[in-house]
Formats: structure tokens, sequence, C-alpha cells
């Protein structure tokens, strides 16, 4: 049998995909991270401190929602994991404390991020506020106009927000300028990942620090379902850490596993493998290799690759990649809002308009699914406003 | 895993083209104790730039490193990857590029750079196959590390093209062993922690990293990144066997020199760094 979402090795493969394809400079800190992160994952005294730091400063545990009015609208049982309570107001807070607690074991205090919709860099802000340390934050100048508030914030927090003019002046190009950053800095910088994507270990360390959102949703599933699991476990993905998190504790149960990408920015769906960011995976790229723009409504999702780790499991069938577009987001938005009266990031938005158009086709009526609620709402009402008036 | 293949690229062949050996001519040049100048142009820069890149032979470049340009170029400071998006903005594909490069008839070793994912999409055997019959004798691949390059190494070799590893400042001296044995043609010093691009003084651990590498290995070791200047280039040549400078040479391309203003340059470079031993 075939174990998924294990230790990918040191050569960090999740099948053929993964890898560390960074320049020379890089190796020797993703060899330095790589050590660090074995010792510190094997420390029970780490553990400790970090399930201590998001239990009494991020909020931790989050609870798991039964959606009952949503529910009875879908003909669905729809269980919602409440990462949009979480501090700073999505997942993003679980990974940036590991990798802070981290930096501080390695003696690095100066922490580089990259950020789409911004919540990654307001978690990383936020981290390095709580840890005394620097902050720079790489931004596509789309996205610096488009999440206007979360840059505020950052700025609010302490740090530094860097607008990258290059390229599609998205996502992937905020990648990109932080590895410059990292390769000239990297002896006193820690580049803090904000999904489960680039060489390894990082696809394999920010999927570690996010398991505690599907660890949890286990738990609380067994309790409100009598022990058992949920039918279906639904998340989005844009590199896809709160899917690897949530997925990470159910892959071993029977429920089948739904990642669902932006339908602008579908790497499985649409992409072929290819090498970009430091890893092997699916990529939109041109037949000559040339990395293509993704286009989505939400920032956070607006990604031409997908984590290596989801490449795996969707070329081995363990889990299944869906799309959403614009259109279908919107709706399912407002939907969350009038039924239960939460206001949902538009990037889990995806997951739950996957769920409202599949429902009765290829989900059941009458099943139960879970939906990773991976982030709140706030950050995307002035791009909403503009949608809806 | 097999990289996908294109079918329309597939069938180029460039019959006449001869090519000059890397490792030879860079083994001969420090053999006879002369400094090897090795420049960089972005292919596809400009109309002109194949007029450029003989104009740098002409004027005494031992070799050239031609970028094929990606469209995240995450080694790349602003003044090439400037370059990368004008010559993308022109349509030139690693493919056009390769048939403009087979024209080229220069007598010098062709090197390029681009990076893996170009190679990768291309199919490793494709691409190695491509250049070899394209007069290109060398390839430097700057997110292929020495730990994820084997399978490229073998399909290189097989079609005799020479794969350049880079050593960095953060590299030990351990590695570098590693790195050097598996390098072919040379070995590539990066000067300084950083991307591409002009800097007003050599770094020092330019100085260290040549240094490390010519205590450890025959090949011929070049020092580049943050090599601007005539200077700077005679400074690192009291250790290292040659120089690479880019974003020095890209950026006079940007700026109107053409032909003879960047053959003006190299001719400096040059007269720098001769008659040092
Ligand atoms: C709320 C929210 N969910 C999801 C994502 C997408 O990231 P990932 O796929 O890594 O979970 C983001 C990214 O910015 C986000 O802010």
């Amino acid at each position: 049998m075939t174990t998924f979402m294990g230790d990918p090795g040191p050569r960090g493969r999740f099948g053929d995909f993964g890898g560390r394809f960074v320049p020379e400079s890089l190796v020797p800190a993703c060899d330095e991270l790589e050590i660090a992160f074995r010792e510190a994952w094997l420390d029970p005294g780490f553990h400790q401190e970090f399930e201590g730091i998001l239990h009494s400063y991020g909020g931790r545990p989050t609870p798991v929602t039964e959606a009952s009015r949503l529910s009875e609208q879908l003909g669905v049982r729809v269980l919602l994991k409440r990462e949009d309570l979480a501090h700073t107001g999505s997942h993003k807070i679980n990974n940036v404390i590991g990798q802070a607690l981290l930096a501080r074991r390695m003696g690095k205090m100066r922490l580089v991020a990259e950020t789409g919709a911004g919540q990654h860099g307001v978690a990383t802000a936020t981290a390095a506020a709580l840890f005394g340390m620097d902050c720079v934050v790489y931004m596509g100048e789309v996205d610096v106009a488009r999440q206007e508030l979360n840059v505020f914030r950052m700025r609010l927090l302490g740090a530094e927000v860097r607008p990258v003019h290059s390229g599609s002046r998205t996502l992937k190009d905020a990648v990109n300028e932080a590895l410059r950053d990292w390769v000239a800095t990297v002896e006193h910088s820690h580049y803090c990942i904000g999904s489960v994507m680039g060489p390894h270990p990082y696809p394999w360390m920010v999927r570690e620090f996010q398991r505690i959102v599907g660890d949890e949703a286990r738990e609380q599933c067994r309790e409100v379902l009598n022990g058992s699991d949920p039918d279906y476990v639904v998340a989005c993905v844009g590199g896809g850490s709160n899917a690897a998190g949530t997925f990470a504790g159910f892959v071993d149960t029977q429920a089948q596993l739904i990642g669902v990408e932006a339908a602008g920015g579908a790497a499985i769906t649409s992409g072929v493998p290819g090498v970009v960011h430091g890893m092997l995976s699916y990529i939109l790229q041109d037949e000559f290799g040339q990395i293509t723009e993704a286009q989505s409504i939400s920032a956070g999702l607006d990604y031409p690759g997908i984590g290596p780790e989801h490449a795996y499991l969707a070329a081995s069938g363990r889990a299944q990649y869906g799309t959403a577009n614009d259109e279908e987001v919107l709706k399912a938005f407002q939907l969350l809002s009038r039924t239960e009266g939460i206001i949902p990031a538009l990037e889990p938005s995806h997951a739950l308009a996957y769920l409202v158009r599949e429902v009765g086709v290829s989900i059941p009526l009458g099943s139960t699914v879970l939906v990773t609620l991976s982030g709140r709402g706030d950050k995307d009402i002035p791009t909403v406003i503009g949608l809806l008036k | 895993m097999v990289p996908a293949f294109s079918p329309t690229t597939s069938r180029m062949r460039f019959p006449e083209v001869a090519q000059v050996s890397l490792t030879e001519r860079f083994q001969q040049l420090k053999t006879q104790g002369k400094k090897i100048l090795l420049p960089y142009i972005t292919g596809g820069i400009s109309p002109d730039w194949i007029e450029v890149l003989r104009s740098m032979a002409a004027y005494g470049a031992d070799g050239i490193e031609v970028g094929i340009p990606f469209s995240d170029p995450m080694m790349d400071g602003p003044v090439i990857q400037e370059a990368s998006s004008l010559a993308l903005g022109r349509s030139v594909t690693p493919y056009s590029l390769i048939s403009e490069i087979a024209r080229a008839e220069v007598d010098i070793p062709l090197v390029a750079m681009t990076y893996y994912n170009l190679v990768f999409r291309g199919g490793h055997k494709r691409i190695a196959n491509l250049l070899a019959g394209s007069s290109v004798s060398g390839v430097i691949i700057p997110d292929l590390p020495y730990d994820e390059a084997e399978d490229w190494i073998t399909e290189a070799d097989r079609a005799g093209v020479d794969n350049v590893l880079m050593a960095a400042p953060t590299t030990s001296n351990e590695r570098m062993e590693k790195i050097a044995k598996r390098s072919r043609g040379f070995i590539y010093g990066i000067g300084l922690l950083g991307v591409t691009g002009e800097r007003s003084e050599l770094a020092a651990s330019a100085l260290q990293v040549a240094t490390a590498l010519k205590s450890i290995t025959d090949l011929p070791v070049l020092v580049g990144i943050g090599v601007s200047t005539p200077e700077q280039a005679r400074e690192i040549c009291q250790i290292a066997d040659g120089v690479i400078v880019g974003s020095a040479v890209v950026r006079r391309v940007l700026d109107g020199a053409g032909p003879e203003g960047v053959g003006e340059f190299i001719a400096q470079l040059r007269s720098a760094i001769d008659g040092l031993s």
C-alpha cells in the first residue's frame, strides 16, 4: 500500500514531483533548514511551544461549525472548519508561527515573505512583531491595489511592503522577488514561504505546520458524526497549504479529498509538469516552457503552479482537483454570508462554489462534506463592492 | 519523469555548423596562461544582436554566454530582467534563438545560459541535440544545482555539450569538490551572494570563491555575478582563470551602444586582463 503525506526523504520527492531546483547559493540554506526542521519536529519542546502559541495567541483549536441552513438549501450535510476564526483571519498563521520559531532557532532574525491576498504577509508581519524580528514582504503591484487593507495592516504591524513591478505583477512575481532577496541575504534571513511550494523542505514542512487543521478537524468531525468521517473533504488550492493541512488529517480515512483551484489558475486541470520556484510540479506554461499568467478574482489563488505534493496526490488518484470560476465564486460568497452569517474570503469561496455546483452531480445528495473555510472575507470587501454594485 | 515534447520544432537540423569545444578551448587558454574573457548577452535582446555577438568575438571575447530568455529569471537583477522581457516581447523562442545562433559563425565557444524549465519542457535529449547541432558547446542552468543535475548531465555529455556547474560563497569546500568533479568546460564561481547586476566594487567573496576553487580543481575557474568594470575584471583575474561579465554588457546594449560600442567595452575588458598570469 502506498502511504501518502509522509516524509518525502532527503531529495524531497513526492513521486516524481518536488525536489530542490534552486541556485547553488541557496542550496546550503535549504539543507540547513531541513536539518533544523527535522530536529525541531522531533523535539517535544518545539511542539509544546508551537502548539502553545497557536492556542494562547492564535486562538486554536478553531471550531467545526455545522452549517445547518446551507445544508438544508444544498441537500448535503456541510461542516465548516473555521480557519477564518484563527488570529489574523486565516490558516496562514499556523505555518508562520512554525517558521518564525524555526528561524529563531537558526539565529535568523529577518523574515522575507511573498504574499498574494496579503493574508500570508499579514501573518508573517504578525509573527515578526511577536518575536521582535524584521520583516520584508514582497507583493505584486496588482495585489497591492486590490488588497489595500492588508497592505495597511502589514505596515501597521511594522513590516516593510515592497511592491513588485515585474511580470504579471501578482503572486508569481512576488515569489521571484522574494527569492532574489533571499539569494542576497541568506546568511541572516529566513524565507518564510506562504504555502506548500518552493524547494525541499518547504512543501513538506509547511504541510506539517498546517496539519493541525486536519488533525483537529478529524477529531471534531468524529464527535459530530458519532465516530465516523465525512464522505468528502473539500478545500481551495492556491499553492495548496490549507488543503494540504486539511488532507493530512484525512488521507488515511475513506473520505474523498477534493482540492478546488481558480478556473483561471488551475495548474492541475490546465498545467503540465514543469519547474519553477524551486519545485517540479504542474505549472501553467506555453509549449516552450515560459510560465503563463494566472487570472483570478482572488489574489490568493492567482498562481500558475501548485505545491508538488498536490501534483502527486492528483497523479496517484488519492485526491481529485476541480475548479470554480469567478462568477460561481461570487455567488457562493454571498450564499454563505446569507445562510450562515459568515463572510468567507474569496479563496475558500471557491471550495463552496465547487460544492454548490457538484451537489447532485458528482457529490450525491445526503453526503456529509467538510469544507475548510480557510479565511474570512473582510479583506475582499473592496473587491466585492466593485463587482456587486 | 519524461518531459513533454513539442511536435512543431522537433525536426530542426543545422548540418553546416561547426561547434568549438568549450573544454578544449578553455583548457588551452589556461595552459597558455591566458586569462579567459566570457561576456554575456541576452539572445534576441535587439534585432541586431547577432551583430553584437560577432563584434564581441572580434574585439577579444574568448567565448560568449548567450542567455535564452525565460519568463521568470530568478537569478537575474533588473538589467537582465529587462533584457529578457524585451526579447520575449520580440517573440523569440528557444528554437528561434538556436537557429539564429547556428548562423552566427564565430570561432569561439558559445555557452547557452538558461533556466531549467525550458530544458525540461523541451526534453533533455532534444535540447542537448539541438544545442550541439547549432554550435553551442556549453550550458549554464543556474536553477539546476549539482544534486538535481545528474540526468541532464548524462544527456548533455552524450550530445557533446558541456554542462557548467556553479559554486557559491555559501558552498562548503567539501561540496565544491563534488561540484568540480561533475562540472564540464569550466567551473562558474558565483562572485557574491545576490543576483546578476552591476556593483561598484568587487565583493571580497569573489576573491574567496576563486581562491577556494583554484585549490581544489584543475578546471578553469571563471568568476561572474557582480563583475562589471575592467578594473574589477583585472582584480578577480589575479586569482581566477577568467571572468564573466553580464549586466555591464547588457546595459550597454540596452542603452543603444550597438555592435561597435559593445565591442569597445569588450576590448577594454580584454586589455585589462591581458598580461596577467
Ligand atoms: C484565506 C486564504 N485561503 C487560501 C489561500 C491560498 O493559499 P493555500 O492554497 O496555500 O491555502 C489564501 C492565500 O492567500 C488565503 O488568504
